[in-house]
C-alpha cells in the first residue's frame, strides 16, 4: 500500500494546500493506520502470554508430560539483541543514505541505501534463522498460542522488512541506473520514515516480547 | 501553481484508452471511478435487497418452507455482508470519489492510480464474495462471524473461507481508499478553502477516512487470525489450547464500532448538503456540525464492548461502555437539531433529494433512540440478540444510510450525468420507501420484545409473532416495488431525464459551478473560495451575509469554464456538455491530466489469481504466480510518471 501509495511520483507542478509533498502525508496516514496493525497484534500476543497449555514457553523450561522430552526457554535473547542491534545501524545509514540524497552526493547514497539493505537484509537472516531454530527446537506455529501468536507478530514484522529491503534495492537499482539527486530526496525521504517506522515496531516487540518475562 | 492557463495545444492522435470500453478499464479519472462505484454499489444493493425479500417470504407466517436452515443462514449472512460491504460503503465511495475533488475545487485525488487499484479490488472482492453462491457454499456464519464458531472444527466447508479472503480483499480497497482522501483533502484543496470552509460532506468524508484507517487494522487481524486458525491450523481461536473466546469479539467489535459511523457519516454530510440547498438557508451552526462529526468518530471507538454486554463482563465494564455509549447520543442529537434548525424559517422546497434528507432525520432520529436504549446494560440483555436490535439497526441503516445515499444520488444525478431524474417517480419512490420501510422495521420492535430471536429460519405459530411478521413481509414487498421504481427512474433518467445546467437546484457549493458532467479537469481554472457558500454569494449574498468571508470583501468566487469566463458564473443551462467537444479538451487548454492506465487492474488480477488459489485446495504455485503478476503490475505502475512527460 505504501509503496502504491508512494509512487504515485511527486509533481512539482502541482500546488498542494500545506506545501509538503502528497507522499509524505499519505506515509503518516499509512503509518497511523500500520500502528494500529501492530497493536492489535502485540496486544494478542500480551493477552495470550503464560495461557498455552502447552510448551514450549519463550522464557521458561517445559517438560512434556506425555514423553518426558525436556524443552529450553525457547527464545534466544543475545542473538535476537545482535540483530536488534543490525537493524537499529540500519537506520542509522537509512539517515545518512537520505542525507547523501539531499546533498546531491552520488557515491555516498550509492554506499548507504545499500548498507541499510545489507543491514536489513542480514536482520531477515537472524529472523530465518531464529525461526527454522525455534522449528527444530520443537515450536511451529500450531503448537500453541505462543507459537501462533509470535511467529505471527514477528513473521508480519519481517514482511515489512522484507518489502522495505525490496523496496531499497529497487532505489538503488534507480540510483545505479539515472543517480538519485536532490529531486529525488523526497522518495527517500519517504521510504525513511517507512523503514523507521518498522524500526520502531522492532523496539517494541524486542522489549516485549523479548526482554520482559 | 496550476492556476495559469498555458496557451491551447493541437489535440493529439486519439488513444485506445480514450473510447470504449478501454476508457473505462484504465480510468484514472475520479469522475468516472466515482460512477463505477455508484453503478457496481448499486447492483449489489439488488442483490443485498433480494437476499432480504426471500428471507422475508420465509418468516411470512410460521414454519415457513421457502428455503432450508442452511441457505437462510446463507441469505442472512450474505444480506448483511453485501449491505454492508458492498452497497452502502462502496455508495458512498461512489460520492468520495466524485464528489471531494469536485468539492475542494481540484482536478483528480491525490493518487488517482491507487483510485482506479481500490475500486478493481472492491470489485475484485466483492464477485469473490458472491461466487461463493456457485459452489453452494455461500458464507453462513453471520455479517460478524463469531469465532470459535467459525473455525474449521464447527464451520468445515468453503463457505466462511469465502468469507475471510473475500473480507481480505475488500479491506485493502477500503484501506487504500482511505489514505488516498485523506491525503486528498489535507492536501488538495483550492486557494481559500480552509478547513472551517469545506462543504460538510467533504468534512464528513474526512473523518470517515481516519475511521477506516484506524479501525480497519483490527479487522485484518481478526481475520488474519481467523485465515490461519481455518487454512494453517493455529491455535488463536481454539479454546483447547487456551484461547479466549472473546478475543474474535473484541476485535471484531473495535472494528465493527467505528464502521456504524463509516456507514452513516457520509449520509450524514449529504444531507448537510442538500438540506441548506432546499432551505435556502445556510447549514444552521457549521462548526458545530463539524466538531460533532469529529466527536461521533472519536467516541466511536470507545463504545465497542456495547455490542458484548451478554458476554458478562462485568459492572464496570458494562457501566463504563453504557456511559459512553450514551455519550455518543449527544453530538449526535446535536447533528438532528442543526438539521432542523437548518429547515426553520427556510422557504422550502419539497423535492425528492429534500424528501429523502427529511427521512434520514425522522428515522435515524428513531433509530437512534432504541440505540440509546441498548445501551443500557439492564435493558440491551432483555434486546439482545432479539428482533429488536434488527428493528433498530435498520432504522439506523436503512432509515439512516441509505436515506441519506438516496438524497445524495437524486442530488447529484444531474451533476454526474447532467440529467435531472424524473421527480413524479422520485416521489413515488418516496413515499412508497417511507412507508415500506416503516411497515417492515416498525413491527419487529414488537416481534423482538415479544421474545422472537433473530437469526431463527422458521418459528411456531401462537408465539403472538405472527402478525408482525406478516406486516413485515408486506412491507419487505412495498420496498421492493419502490426499488424497481427507482431502478426505472435512473434507467430512463440516464437516457433521456431533462437537461440539467450547471446549478438546477440553486445550491451553494463551488461543484455546482462547473458543467453538468463536468469535463475530464472539473475546473479549467483553479477556483479561489472566500467562504462557505461561494455560489451563493454570487447569486445570492443575501443568503450568506451570516457566514464569514475572507477580509477582502470580495464575495465572488473566481470560476473559469474553459477559459471563456472569469469572475462570474455562468447561468446555469449555458454550459451543459451537450455534445463531445462542447468544452475545450484539457489538452487543448494545455492541462496535464493523468495517463490511463490498466496497471491497476491488472494489479488487482495479480492479487485474484492468488486468492482463488488460496481457496482453490491451497494451490501454492498459483498463489505464487498471482503473487508475481501483482508485483510486476505494480512494479510497472510504479515506474512509470503518473502524467505524460512534458
Amino acid at each position: 500500500m505504501a509503496t502504491a501509495a508512494l509512487a504515485e511520483a511527486h509533481d512539482e507542478h502541482h500546488y498542494t494546500s500545506t506545501g509538503l509533498p502528497h507522499t509524505k502525508i499519505a506515509i503518516w496516514a499509512f503509518i497511523g493506520s500500520e500502528c494500529f496493525f501492530f497493536a492489535s497484534l502485540i496486544a494478542t500476543y500480551l493477552i495470550y502470554k503464560g495461557r498455552s497449555v502447552v510448551g514450549p514457553f519463550p522464557h521458561t523450561p517445559w517438560v512434556d508430560p506425555a514423553t518426558g522430552q525436556h524443552f529450553k526457554p525457547i527464545l534466544n535473547i543475545p542473538v535476537t539483541s545482535a540483530s536488534t542491534f543490525v537493524l537499529l545501524m540500519s537506520s542509522l545509514a537509512m539517515v545518512l543514505a537520505h542525507s547523501a540524497v539531499v546533498r546531491g552526493d552520488r557515491k555516498w547514497s550509492k554506499i548507504w541505501l545499500a548498507s541499510t539493505a545489507l543491514l536489513g537484509a542480514t536482520f531477515l537472516g537472524f529472523q530465518a534463522y531464529e525461526f527454522t531454530s525455534f522449528v527444530h527446537e520443537g515450536l511451529k506455529i500450531t503448537t500453541n498460542l505462543f507459537g501462533s501468536t509470535f511467529f505471527t507478530l514477528t513473521g508480519f514484522h519481517g514482511a515489512h522488512v522484507t518489502a522495505g529491503v525490496l523496496w531499497l534495492v529497487t532505489m538503488l537499482f534507480i540510483d545505479f541506473k539515472r543517480g538519485l539527486g536532490p529531486r529525488d530526496a523526497i522518495n527517500v525521504d519517504v521510504m525513511a520514515l517507512y523503514w523507521h517506522f518498522v524500526d520502531v515496531v522492532w523496539i517494541a516487540i524486542f522489549t516485549l516480547v523479548y526482554l520482559i518475562q | 501553481m496550476a492556476t495559469t492557463v498555458a496557451a491551447p495545444r493541437a489535440a493529439g492522435p486519439k488513444h485506445k484508452y480514450e473510447s470504449g470500453i478501454w476508457s473505462w478499464l484504465a480510468t484514472t479519472d475520479h469522475k468516472r471511478i466515482g460512477q463505477l462505484y455508484l453503478y457496481t454499489a448499486l447492483a449489489w444493493f439488488l442483490v443485498g435487497g433480494i437476499e432480504a425479500f426471500i428471507i422475508r417470504l420465509q418468516l411470512y407466517g410460521p414454519n415457513g418452507r421457502i428455503v432450508s436452515a442452511e441457505t437462510y443462514n446463507q441469505l442472512f449472512t450474505m444480506h448483511g455482508t453485501t449491505m454492508i460491504f458492498m452497497a452502502i460503503m462502496p455508495l458512498s465511495a461512489a460520492f468520495f470519489n466524485f464528489l471531494v475533488p469536485l468539492q475542494i475545487g481540484a482536478r483528480d485525488v491525490a493518487f488517482p492510480r491507487l483510485n482506479a487499484f481500490s475500486y478493481w479490488v472492491f470489485l475484485a472482492g466483492s464477485i469473490f464474495m458472491n461466487v461463493s453462491w456457485l459452489f453452494h457454499a455461500a458464507p453462513d456464519g453471520g455479517w460478524f462471524a463469531y469465532a470459535p464458531l467459525n473455525t474449521r472444527v464447527y464451520s468445515p466447508g468453503l463457505n466462511m473461507d469465502f468469507w475471510v479472503i473475500g473480507l481480505q480483499i475488500l479491506g485493502l480497497s477500503s484501506l487504500a481508499a482511505g489514505f488516498n482522501f485523506i491525503t486528498t483533502i489535507i492536501n488538495m484543496r483550492a486557494p481559500g478553502m480552509h478547513f472551517m470552509r469545506m462543504p460538510v460532506f467533504t468534512w464528513a468524508t474526512f473523518v470517515t477516512q481516519f475511521l477506516i484507517v484506524l479501525s480497519f487494522p483490527f479487522i485484518t487481524v481478526a481475520v488474519t487470525f481467523l485465515l490461519f486458525d481455518r487454512f494453517f491450523g493455529t491455535n488463536f481461536y481454539e479454546i483447547a489450547a487456551g484461547a479466549d473466546p472473546l478475543l474474535w469479539q473484541h476485535l471484531f467489535w473495535l472494528f465493527g464500532h467505528p464502521e456504524v459511523y463509516i456507514l452513516i457519516l457520509p449520509a450524514f454530510g449529504l444531507v448537510s448538503e442538500v438540506l441548506p440547498t432546499f432551505s435556502r438557508k445556510p447549514l444552521f451552526g457549521y462548526p458545530v456540525m463539524v466538531y460533532s462529526l469529529i466527536l461521533i468518530a472519536f467516541l466511536g471507538f470507545g463504545v465497542w464492548a456495547h455490542h458484548m454486554f451478554a458476554v458478562g463482563m462485568g459492572p464496570i465494564a458494562d457501566s463504563i461502555f453504557g456511559i459512553t455509549t450514551m455519550l455518543i447520543a449527544i453530538p449526535t442529537g446535536v447533528k438532528i437539531f442543526n438539521w432542523l434548525g437548518t429547515m426553520w424559517g427556510g422557504s422550502l422546497r419539497f423535492t425528492t433529494p429534500m424528501l429523502f434528507a427529511i427521512g434520514l432525520v425522522s428515522l435515524f432520529t428513531i433509530g437512534g433512540i432504541s440505540g440509546v436504549m441498548h445501551s443500557s446494560p439492564p435493558s440491551d440483555l432483555q434486546q439482545t440478540d432479539s428482533y429488536f436490535v434488527v428493528a433498530h439497526f435498520h432504522y439506523v441503516l436503512f432509515g439512516g444510510s441509505m436515506m441519506g445515499l438516496f438524497a445524495g444520488i437524486y442530488y447529484y444525478f444531474p451533476k454526474i450525468t447532467g440529467r435531472l431524474m424524473s421527480e413524479t417517480l422520485g416521489k413515488w419512490h418516496f413515499w412508497l420507501t417511507f412507508i415500506g420501510m416503516n411497515l417492515t422495521f416498525f413491527p419487529m420492535h414488537f416481534a423482538g420484545l415479544d421474545g422472537m430471536p433473530r437469526r431463527i429460519w422458521q418459528y411456531d405459530a401462537n408465539q403472538g409473532w405472527d402478525v408482525d411478521n406478516h406486516i413485515s413481509t408486506i412491507g419487505a414487498a412495498i420496498l421492493v416495488v419502490a426499488t424497481l421504481i427507482f431502478v426505472i427512474n435512473l434507467v430512463r433518467s440516464r437516457r433521456s431525464g431533462a437537461r440539467a445546467g450547471n446549478d438546477p437546484w440553486g445550491a451553494p457549493t463551488i461543484e455546482w459551478s462547473i458543467p453538468s458532467p463536468p469535463p475530464a479537469y472539473n475546473y479549467a481554472t483553479i477556483p479561489t473560495v472566500r467562504s462557505r457558500y461561494p455560489m451563493w454569494d454570487m447569486k445570492a449574498p443575501e443568503l450568506t451575509a451570516s457566514v464569514p468571508h475572507s477580509p477582502a470583501g470580495e464575495k465572488e468566487v473566481t470560476v473559469k469554464v474553459g477559459g471563456a469566463t472569469a469572475g462570474h458564473i455562468e447561468t446555469p443551462a449555458d454550459t451543459q456538455l451537450n455534445a463531445e467537444n462542447a468544452h475545450p479538451s484539457a489538452h487543448e487548454l494545455g492541462i496535464v491530466m493523468p495517463t490511463p492506465t490498466i496497471k491497476p487492474l491488472l494489479a488487482t488480477l495479480g492479487l485474484c489469481v492468488s486468492f482463488f488459489g488460496l481457496i482453490w485446495h491451497r494451490h501454492v504455485p498459483i498463489i505464487i504466480l498471482g503473487g508475481v503478476i501483482f508485483v510486476a503490475a505494480l512494479y510497472a505502475w510504479l515506474l512509470t510518471p503518473l502524467e505524460p512527460e512534458h
